[in-house]
């Protein structure tokens, strides 16, 4: 039977250390709603998402009520948009019409966000997939729910150069549409490299297309529990550090494992996957850098913070991977910058820059997370950020993503504040030499030899 | 009415006080909610009870009992909470 000791354990996690399950993301294909008429498609799309995610919220709160955890988040994530809307939208204001109807269908179930505003363009890109590109800044300047993403780049197909180009392009434009509100609808927009089908995390999540009809995908937690159990082995071996990683990440995706299984009941969803993610939030304790500086770092972004990031990664994985049926999605830490106090206080001290986060994403699951960046910077130079980061992924086979705020008006040593969840950040020095003449070559990449494996 | 077969796991942290399990008994004892083992502790200066009771005779629903009995701590000054057992026994047993 359960002992006290054990009880007092789980909750110390939940009330103390920040325990919660991130989100329960329910996937809904689209692809049974296409339509050649742009407001026949709406109406499906609309009672197609209302009537699979009607209970969504109402299960959240029965299974926070009933196990005691939080869950933050209850979203949607959806087939991506282009391929849904192909056959009816003949212009990007078309597309933007599709985005409004998502943002009415997030709110009418109430959802906090709305992923699936995308499109996979890793190779080529078609006529829809580009209008919908185009239209994305109009889209999120005017929906609160909708978040995009665009994949640009795969193992299997190289990089789409002209996509990078035009994403350049795109953020800039997103970032203008909303300069006065520090451009933060550029926080709903992420450019993938081997983005995953089944991501439950925003903005990056959409429902691919080799999934089932409806899915429940869950993102685990937890870095104040994995950073309070280091806390208790100061100064120990690696030996020691890994096997209490390993035990830690195990309990959190425990609890991610029953919560997933539970609404996957409830709403009579199949159970998809565990996003096995150390997710920060800017609450004090809620850090993944915190967790860099309990391995022995003064500051995240100092010379070993790629060694102790690889590791905790790992560990993370391997305590995580037992603990669930099923793993999916991004399933690692991330290292967003304004989200995280750590990585801030990293930021502000100068510990840490954008080329040393860059190779910290050679090791971690996600990318170039929520970084301001000066508002003056030339779109040619973000698609140069972008296609390092794309570079990484394909080479690395693994999932890459760039998610940068260029801040219109404001420049290094000035701060933006997102709100919430999604915190603030001071504005990040970016590299001054051009990479115009390369970004402005048309074509693509090819895949690498080692993606050869047939 | 609510059922459930698994079990329910009460806590109860606070400062230590009379006739706080009395109270907290009480109320079970009205709701038909069978206590099965209750065990009692210290931490910090705090008292700390852990009661593993079974609610499937319950005359109320589990959010229902969950509210009351956080609102009865309210009035004691202690905080007390229903979880179902099943997190519990997901995190620690394999």
């Amino acid at each position: 039977m359960i002992n006290i000791w054990e009880v007092n354990e789980t909750n110390a996690m939940i009330e103390q250390e920040n325990l919660d399950v991130r989100t329960i993301t329910l996937g809904i294909s689209l692809l049974d709603c296409m339509d050649s008429d742009l407001g026949e498609l709406r109406n499906k799309i609309f009672n197609k998402i209302t009537a699979v995610a009607k209970d969504l919220t109402a299960v959240g709160a029965e299974i926070e009520n009933e196990f005691g955890i939080p869950i933050v988040n209850k979203r949607i994530a959806v087939t991506p948009v282009a391929l849904v809307g192909g056959a009816a939208c003949q212009t990007p204001e078309d597309f933007a019409l599709l985005a409004d109807t998502l943002d009415e269908a997030a709110k009418t179930v109430g959802v906090n966000l709305i992923g699936g505003y995308s499109a996979l363009v890793s190779k080529g890109m078609t006529k829809a997939d580009e209008m919908l590109i185009r239209s994305i800044p109009a889209a999120l300047c005017r929906t609160d729910r909708v978040c995009s993403s665009v994949n640009l780049a795969s193992t299997k197909t190289g990089i789409n150069m002209d996509a990078v180009r035009l994403m350049g392009r795109i953020i800039l434009e997103t970032a203008e549409r909303s300069k006065d509100r520090d451009s933060v609808d550029c926080m709903k927009l992420v450019v993938f490299c081997n983005a995953p089908d089944d991501n439950p995390f925003m903005a990056g999540a959409f429902h691919g297309v080799t999934e089932a009809d409806a899915v429940v995908n869950v993102g685990v937690s937890g870095p104040g529990v994995v950073k309070t159990a280091l806390e208790q082995v100061r100064g120990e071996s690696f030996e020691v550090l890994c096997e209490t990683i390993k035990k830690t990440a195990f309990k959190v995706t425990r609890v991610g494992q029953l919560v997933a299984k539970e609404a996957s009941r409830l709403l009579n969803i199949p159970f998809g996957i565990i996003d096995l993610s150390l997710a920060p939030t800017p609450a004090v304790g809620d850090s993944v850098a915190d967790i860099l500086c309990e391995i022995g770092l003064e500051y995240a972004g100092a010379p070993g913070t790629t060694a102790a990031l690889a590791l905790l990664n790992d560990q993370v994985k391997k305590g995580g991977v037992m603990a669930s049926s099923y793993v999916g999605g991004l399933s690692g830490a991330f290292i967003p910058v304004s989200e995280d106090q750590g990585m801030i206080d990293a930021v502000q001290a100068g510990a840490v820059s954008l080329e040393k986060l860059e190779a910290m994403t050679c090791v971690c699951s996600v990318g170039l997370d929520m970084i301001a960046i000066p508002g003056d910077t030339p779109a040619e130079t973000i698609s140069g950020i972008i296609a390092d980061e794309m570079a990484l992924g394909m080479v690395n086979q693994k999932t890459t993503a760039a998610r940068l705020i260029p801040v219109i008006g404001k420049g290094v040593g000035d701060t933006v504040e997102f709100g919430g969840l999604f915190g603030y950040a001071p504005i990040m020095p970016v590299n001054r030499f051009s990479c115009a003449d390369f970004i402005r070559r048309r074509g693509r990449i090819p895949a690498p030899i080692h993606s050869f494996k047939n | 009415m609510e059922k459930s077969a698994d079990k329910t796991i009460i806590t109860v942290v606070g400062k230590d006080t009379v006739g706080i399990i009395a109270k907290v008994c009480t109320y079970l004892a009205d709701h038909r909610i069978n206590v099965l083992d209750i065990s009692q502790t210290i931490v910090q200066g705090y008292f700390n009870m852990m009661m593993i009771v079974d609610m499937n005779e319950a005359v109320k629903p589990f959010g229902d009992c969950s509210r009351e009995l956080a609102q009865l701590g309210e009035e004691i000054g202690v905080s007390i909470k229903c979880q179902r057992e099943e997190i519990f026994r997901k995190m620690h047993r394999i």
